[in-house]
């Protein structure tokens, strides 16, 4: 498993960043300096990095991979992947599918569009489920809802919390009413995990919308969202197209969802894994004198 | 003939008037037509029976769209006796996309939800056009949760072009009473029976969607999005939408087919608008009879089918192997 070093080492020579609210994609060149979109202060790029991809001056949260996460979140070396042999279908044989997965898969290195697997968390051992915006944009299909129940079962079984880092536009177009019927597939599965009195750690990463998150991503016990990640069920867009509303500044943010008692924590990413050890710790077997037990 | 007709539907209004024009003339002239009013009606129905036969999938959206089409609390009444309106989430307040209540079915005391559109621009604008708010689907939680603790079946009637995508329905977290719904429908310990009745609209539909039987009348449709909102993302035109319905696959036999469904309820030929009498009894035989099989069932057990029912949905492979792994 890649530690964070080692995918800073092996990263590509350009970094495409988000930034909240612009639509366009930029990339940025893997210079020295870069420039953040966000507040326009020039950053060493390096520092960007050590930052996690947070930018030190604003605070802006840039797009990052799954895999960039994962090495962000677990301790090192401890992250083993499982259900990373299930390949995509067409099962509706659907206009250009199947050349959309493979340029998806070529241009991001994954399967699909989350990784499943178990780690520890400062020695808390967890069930972890992160999810990837740049895959067909972090899409629910047939493949998605699978590994997430089967994330959401491993984690019924071995007893295990479970964590999972939700980014996405939905359900997947492609795979029609197979895609919306993940959503009840998973949720079941989280109803289930539930009654056996399972932990479910959501995070809530920019962006993390629709279907994805009128299902697994909004039935944590605990949901934490990133600064400013935007988080709805119908992203601003779809609003001003359908119902024409005008919308406030700052809606549909993570910081919105706070103020409207819809989320618990707004956690910045460099303090994510040492939250997530402390949410942990709270939920580990009491012990007298406190420290660290085992989950 | 009112307005409202399809464009596919009117040669047959057309000679269904001139049927009717001949009876007239029959009465007031004392001329006997019937020949010709024979002949005419046999000519009908060879052309109604051609219409309804070869459908497109554009054509049956704009069927389960149909002006005429009967809605939920048409359904209701024809299905159930002393149908009990119950209102409100206790939390915000009473959503009528939304309708709630108890009823008898045969005798049965069951619970009822239902997306309820309204019939003219004052009721849909009561009814904010069948597309519920977070408060419709707590109501509907509130409704089911009850319905478990008393020990009465559950049956849900889906009509609705999706959940309301506002800035207040996000404020009050829509993807939460969504995910919610999904969750405890999921677990629900009492039968839950599902009818799709005419548009089923993504997450806002399956929202009320998650039970033991799924049944879906033959011309209603069900989608993960509308095909006019799948034509602007995939053709940058909403007037492809044609086009995206076929691609999408949401007709009740495709749902059949990709063991989404469970159960087709025919429609009257011509669709239920034609007759929500018959549509009704249609309803009702389907209904009771999978009702009075589920009745049977011990609550575990149920609940064991219910999880691994939506638990095998899904088509993707194994990397090893060349078929595919789960087909619904
Ligand atoms: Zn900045």
């Amino acid at each position: 498993m890649p530690t964070l070093k080692d995918f800073f080492r092996s990263k590509p020579k350009y970094v495409t960043v988000h930034p909240i609210g612009k639509q366009e994609k930029r990339e940025i060149p893997d210079g020295l300096w870069v420039k953040c979109e966000e507040c326009g202060n020039l950053l060493f790029n390096k520092e960007l990095e050590r930052n996690m991809m947070v930018c030190p001056k604003c605070g802006y949260h840039y797009r990052v991979s799954a895999r960039f996460r994962i090495a962000g979140i677990c301790d090192e070396g401890t992250f083993q992947e499982f259900a990373d042999d299930l390949v995509t279908a067409d099962p509706l044989g659907f206009p250009a599918y199947p050349e959309k997965i493979r340029a998806a898969q070529e241009k991001t290195g994954l399967p699909e569009a989350v990784i499943c697997g178990t780690c520890e968390i400062e020695g808390f051992p967890v069930v972890l489920a992160v999810m990837d915006f740049s895959f067909i944009g972090g899409s629910m299909g047939s493949v998605v809802g699978e590994k997430v129940t089967l994330a959401i079962e491993k984690a019924l079984e071995e007893k295990k919390p479970l964590i999972i880092v939700s980014t996405s536009g939905g359900a997947r177009m492609q795979e029609g009413i197979l895609s919306l019927m993940q959503m009840a597939k998973t949720s079941a599965a989280i109803g289930k995990l539930n009654e056996a009195g399972g932990l479910y750690i959501s995070v809530l990463a920019n962006p993390c919308t629709a279907g994805v998150m009128a299902s697994f991503a909004s039935l944590g016990d605990i949901i934490i969202a990133e600064p400013k990640a935007l988080v709805a069920f119908a992203g601003p867009r779809v609003i001003e197209q359908t119902v024409r509303e005008k919308l406030p500044p700052g809606s549909h943010r993570a910081e919105f969802l706070m103020e409207h008692g819809l989320i618990d924590l707004i956690v910045d990413r460099r303090d994510l894994k040492e939250t997530l050890a402390k949410l942990l710790r709270f939920h580990a077997p009491a012990q007298v004198g406190g420290g660290k037990a085992d989950a | 003939m009112p307005n409202g007709n399809l464009d596919f539907e009117r040669p047959l209004v057309e000679l269904e008037s001139r049927i009717e024009e001949l009876r007239r003339f029959t009465k007031e002239k004392g001329i006997d037509l019937s020949a010709e009013i024979a002949t005419l009606e046999k000519k009908a129905a060879e052309l109604q029976k051609e219409i309804y036969d070869n459908l497109t999938p554009g054509q049956r959206v704009r069927l389960a769209r149909h002006p005429k089409r009967p809605l939920a609390l048409d359904i209701i009444k024809l299905v159930f006796e002393e149908f009990t309106e119950l209102h409100g989430d206790r939390l915000y307040r009473d959503d009528q996309a939304i309708v709630g209540g108890l009823a008898f079915l045969e005798g049965i005391p069951v619970t009822i939800i239902a997306e309820q559109r309204g019939r003219d621009t004052k009721e849909n604008i009561a009814r904010n056009f069948g597309m519920p708010y977070p408060e419709g689907y707590r109501k509907a939680l509130r409704l089911m949760k009850q319905a478990e603790k008393f020990g009465r079946p559950v049956i849900t009637f889906i009509d609705t072009p999706g959940a309301f995508p506002g800035l207040e329905a996000e404020e009050r977290g829509q993807a939460e009473a969504i995910a919610v719904n999904l969750m405890h429908m999921s677990r629900l310990q009492v039968p839950i029976v599902v009818v799709v009745l005419g548009e089923g609209g993504s997450g806002g539909a399956l929202a009320i969607g998650v039970g033991d039987r799924i049944l879906m009348l033959e011309n209603a449709q069900y989608s993960v999005i509308s095909p006019e909102g799948c034509a602007a993302i995939l053709w940058h035109d909403a007037s492809f939408a044609n086009e995206a319905a076929a691609a999408l696959k949401i007709t009740a036999k495709d749902l059949m087919e990709l063991g989404v469904i469970d159960e087709i309820v025919p429609e009257p030929l011509g669709g239920a608008h034609r007759d929500a009498t018959q549509t009704a009894a249609n309803i009702k035989e389907a209904v009771l009879r999978n009702l009075q099989d589920l009745l049977k069932i011990d609550v575990k057990t149920l609940l064991e089918q219910r999880y691994a029912k939506f638990r095998k949905m899904g088509v993707f492979y194994r990397r090893k192997s060349a078929d595919a792994e789960s087909e619904g």
